[in-house]
């Protein structure tokens, strides 16, 4: 990392001896942009973190209670190394909960929203500071509820990470944790998107009208939104199932249900209660965590085609009816629920109409790479990659809000392998794209292409093995520790097996990743400030930018897209550039 | 090295469309993956949508991805480092016709499938006795309970939850050919009774009455799975559903009338506890239920 920046980032009366700088400067920051890399590194460790406990998920499914390598024996030493029922459910929940609340959510809004959005709209630094600061320190509450909850007997909430209840109300203490951990993982987004609003509306640089915004602030700007309206549902709901745990109230308890030996005492709510809420929220997360990743494919992609955006207007346009439509569809996750089948069909409509703006975003993508002048560095690539696949996570959808065939596929693989087309296909994708983009801008200095090419290729072919072949698992039930004791399932062992390697290979492509990351931010080549020839405001000043970000106030004379302009000799035209 | 990537993403759509038309038509290796044979009226039905919205994603996959890949092909910079690129930035009649045109297709599947939603989930089959319609009284009351199930067939009386009901756990045997229509309860956490072949899928509630109905066109042995996560022995949360012809079911029936007494039932009322975790209540009761009749295992 620089020195001039983290010199320029201390204020004057901070100057002591070299430990307490260290702790001014990357722990008790308020620069937008240490903020994001802190954002960006607890992710990037979570990432393995939830990784690994897939990898665990997928060993028992192809090799069912035979000895888990490495942890096995350190926690199983009576049984052998064969986990536990339990044990597997923990997994499962632990993984989409650290996936979802501590990886992609925290990536995309923390860490790329935190670090991009000051620099692309022109301003110094966020509107709130401190409150920026808050928002990652209230991250680390929720990260030692989780990691003490490991430590529970039953190693975790084993819940699902939909936490139904009445389930979730009769788990052991590991589920207030995870209760707890999610509060606060609300309350730091919250926090983190009152500063993303404010910043955009209020400390736009002159010139940087809404509509000459780059996507990536669209969707970090849409984001913010719908965690803002969204959240506060999520965070009375938790409180509620917490209370119906801790101060036994019956929220989500109807009455006469067999519990503790005997019949629960409280009662009178409704178990259907917490599914609306949960989904009130859950659902609009769903757009959370592809939405800004959106927002940055669409930048990543117009700047390697050398080509403006394909219907910038229209993009904007169809990420807020995503967002107001996200709003309206949560009950095609209860199609089955045992909810007023009526609804079902309401709910249909509207999840049906969210495949137009996102069909909209497809086409404008592919319109934009149609006649460009495309240089496929790593970065391209991953974005490539991230709408090759958003178009089968879409389609898929598409498969499943239709009611009648939701009956079949509810609850099964299916519903895993669209899930992760979206979530890890796409977003993921589209985040590491993201790295490898606005890595130079971070640390400096470029990272190696053919290490990137490489870890592009071997995870794009991998995530295919693993998660294609679950489209075909439609009778096979999630959350199933041994789905072969059915007869029915017990054919399905060798896909499995397949679809266990393929994982395997994924998680050992990663290494790749790390090894480029960080011997890049060591070794890399100089990268300059616009490494890239991009347009958008962060590439303007230094890499990495100082504290404070520009030398002079950017004045933005034109939307970013202008590649390729005809009245250009060069094939970029800056937003600041004066004609 | 550009041909490489565009061939790579040309891949997409060549190798998923290829397993997906695998496995619809039952083509090696994937001949058995996807869906068992449907054994129901209602869930041929649903298969019709199943394949017919997987074609039409196939066909927008293919044609998407297709296209994507050769761009890749056909722009990635080798060849024309002079020119450049299109300074294009919209157009709205293409805006237009991608929104158009999808949108009357979404129109056309969700009214086309609300028939098949209705009768799986909401005509719920009637009878009409003396000219007066009313549903169809259930043949079986499921309840579901960790980890297992418990069937009590209506008795003489021809309504379930009375005195005379017949107890079974963990085996439905019903007949071919005929409406069946059960009712559902929980004891305690959601379940979800999920028969593939059936294309039958119904998360029971506790504090909630679910109606599922079918009807079965052959006589065969399949099973019923949980498919709502409820606790450590959820994945062992299985049954036995047993189709035969209407005189097997009137024998079977009766031999279980014989089997039944009234301290049989006494004994199987659960009093499982949610936080036993380490007992599988449905083996311990069934146990305790034989030995109040005097079964020899």
């Amino acid at each position: 990392m620089a020195e001039a920046s983290v010199e320029n980032s201390i204020a004057p009366d901070r100057k002591g001896n070299a430990v307490s700088r260290f702790v001014w400067t990357y722990v008790f920051a308020t620069d937008h942009k240490v903020i994001g890399l802190q954002f960006l590194f607890s992710s990037l460790i979570w990432f393995f973190v939830g990784g690994f406990l897939a990898l665990a998920v997928r060993w028992q499914l192809a090799w069912p209670w035979s000895d888990m390598p490495i942890f096995g024996h350190m926690l199983f030493a009576e049984s052998g190394g064969q986990m536990s029922p339990g044990f597997y459910n923990m997994l499962f929940t632990m993984h989409a909960t650290i996936m979802i609340f501590f990886v992609i959510i925290p990536i995309l809004a923390g860490a790329f929203g935190n670090y991009l959005i000051p620099l692309m709209v022109g301003a110094e630094d966020m509107a709130f500071p401190r409150l920026n600061m808050l928002s990652y320190w209230f991250m680390w509450p929720a990260f030692a509820c989780i990691i003490l909850s490991f430590f529970m007997p039953e190693y975790g909430a084993s819940a699902g990470w939909t936490s139904y209840p009445p389930l979730s109300v009769f788990q052991g203490d590991a589920q207030s944790l995870w209760l707890l951990a999610m509060v606060f993982v609300g309350i730091s987004s919250m926090m983190g998107s009152i500063n993303y609003l404010t910043t955009i509306i209020q400390m736009r640089a002159p010139g940087m009208t809404m509509f000459r915004m780059p996507m990536t602030v669209w969707g970090m700007f849409i984001t913010a939104i719908m965690q803002a309206f969204a959240l506060p549902v999520l965070t009375a709901a938790l409180l509620m199932q917490l209370s119906d745990r801790l101060l036994m109230t019956g929220f989500f308890l109807p009455e006469n249900i067999a519990v503790n030996n005997g019949v629960a005492t409280s009662g009178g709510g409704q178990v259907l209660l917490w599914q609306h809420l949960f989904w009130f929220y859950s659902h609009p997360a769903v757009y959370i965590m592809i939405l800004p990743a959106m927002g940055m494919v669409s930048d990543i992609i117009s700047c390697f085609s050398r080509k403006p955006l394909f219907g910038y207007r229209p993009m904007v346009y169809s990420i807020t009816a995503i967002a107001g439509l996200g709003f309206i569809v949560w009950g095609h996750h209860m199609f089955i629920s045992g909810m007023n089948h009526t609804l079902a069909m309401s709910f249909m409509v509207s999840t049906m109409l969210i495949a137009l703006p996102s069909g909209i975003k497809v086409f404008n993508w592919i319109g934009t790479l149609w006649g460009g002048k495309l240089q496929l560095t790593t970065p391209m690539l991953f974005c490539v990659g991230f709408v090759s696949m958003f178009v089968i996570g879409g389609l898929s959808g598409i498969v499943m809000s239709a009611p009648p065939v939701d009956i079949v596929i509810h609850d099964t693989y299916y519903i895993v392998a669209h899930l992760h087309y979206v979530l890890f296909a796409s977003s993921v994708l589209g985040v590491l794209g993201a790295i490898y983009f606005w890595f130079p801008k971070m640390f400096g200095r470029m990272m190696n292409e053919r290490l990137g090419k490489i870890h592009f290729f071997l995870t794009f072919i991998f995530l295919n093995g693993t998660f294609f072949p679950m489209h075909f698992l439609s009778r096979m039930p999630r959350r199933v520790a041994d789905p072969y004791i059915y007869e029915g399932l017990k054919d399905l062992l060798p896909l499995n097996q397949f679809m266990t390697i393929c994982a395997i290979g994924m998680g050992l492509t990663q290494l790749i990743f790390v090894a480029n990351f960080f011997g890049s931010m060591f070794f890399g080549a100089k990268a300059g400030r616009n490494p890239w020839n991009a347009n958008t405001l962060e590439w303007t000043t230094a890499s990495p930018p100082p504290h404070g970000n520009f030398d002079v106030q950017p004045i933005v004379r034109r939307g970013p897209y202008e590649y390729s302009h005809p009245d250009t000799e060069c094939d970029f035209f800056p937003q600041t550039k004066t004609s | 090295m550009n041909r490489f990537w565009s061939v790579l993403f040309l891949l997409v759509p060549v190798l998923g469309i290829a397993s997906v038309l695998m496995a619809m038509y039952g083509v090696a290796p994937l001949e058995s993956a996807w869906l068992p044979k449907s054994l129901s009226q209602a869930g041929d039905t649903i298969d019709q949508l199943f394949n017919g919205i997987h074609l039409l994603a196939a066909f927008i996959l293919a044609g998407t991805v297709f296209t994507i890949g050769w761009a890749l092909w056909r722009f990635s910079d080798r060849g024309n480092s002079d020119a450049k690129a299109l300074y294009i930035t919209h157009n709205t009649k293409l805006e237009i016709t991608w929104t158009v045109i999808p949108a009357l297709i979404l129109v056309f599947l969700a009214f086309f499938q609300m028939k098949s939603w209705a009768e799986n989930k909401m005509n719920r089959p009637t009878v009409t006795v003396d000219g007066v319609s009313s549903f169809k009284p259930p043949m079986v009351m499921v309840k579901a309970k960790r980890f297992g199930w418990e069937f009590y067939y209506a008795g003489d009386d021809g309504i379930v939850e009375t005195e005379d009901d017949i107890f079974v756990e963990n085996l439905l045997v019903l007949p071919a050919g005929e409406e069946i229509v059960l009712q559902m309860e929980s004891r305690d956490v959601i379940h979800s009774f999920y028969v593939p072949e059936l294309r039958l899928k119904q998360d029971i509630v506790p504090g909630m009455t679910q109606f599922v109905w079918f009807n079965a066109r052959e006589e065969k042995e399949i099973e019923i799975m949980c498919t709502e996560l409820c606790g450590w022995g959820h994945y062992m949360m299985k049954a036995d559903l047993n189709f035969v012809s209407r005189a097997e079911f009137d024998a079977w029936i009766a031999d279980q009338k014989s089997a039944y007494s009234p301290e049989f039932k006494k004994a199987a009322e659960p009093t499982a506890s949610l936080r036993t975790t380490n007992v599988l209540p449905s083996a311990e009761l069934l146990g305790a239920a034989q030995t109040a009749v005097g079964i020899e295992n």
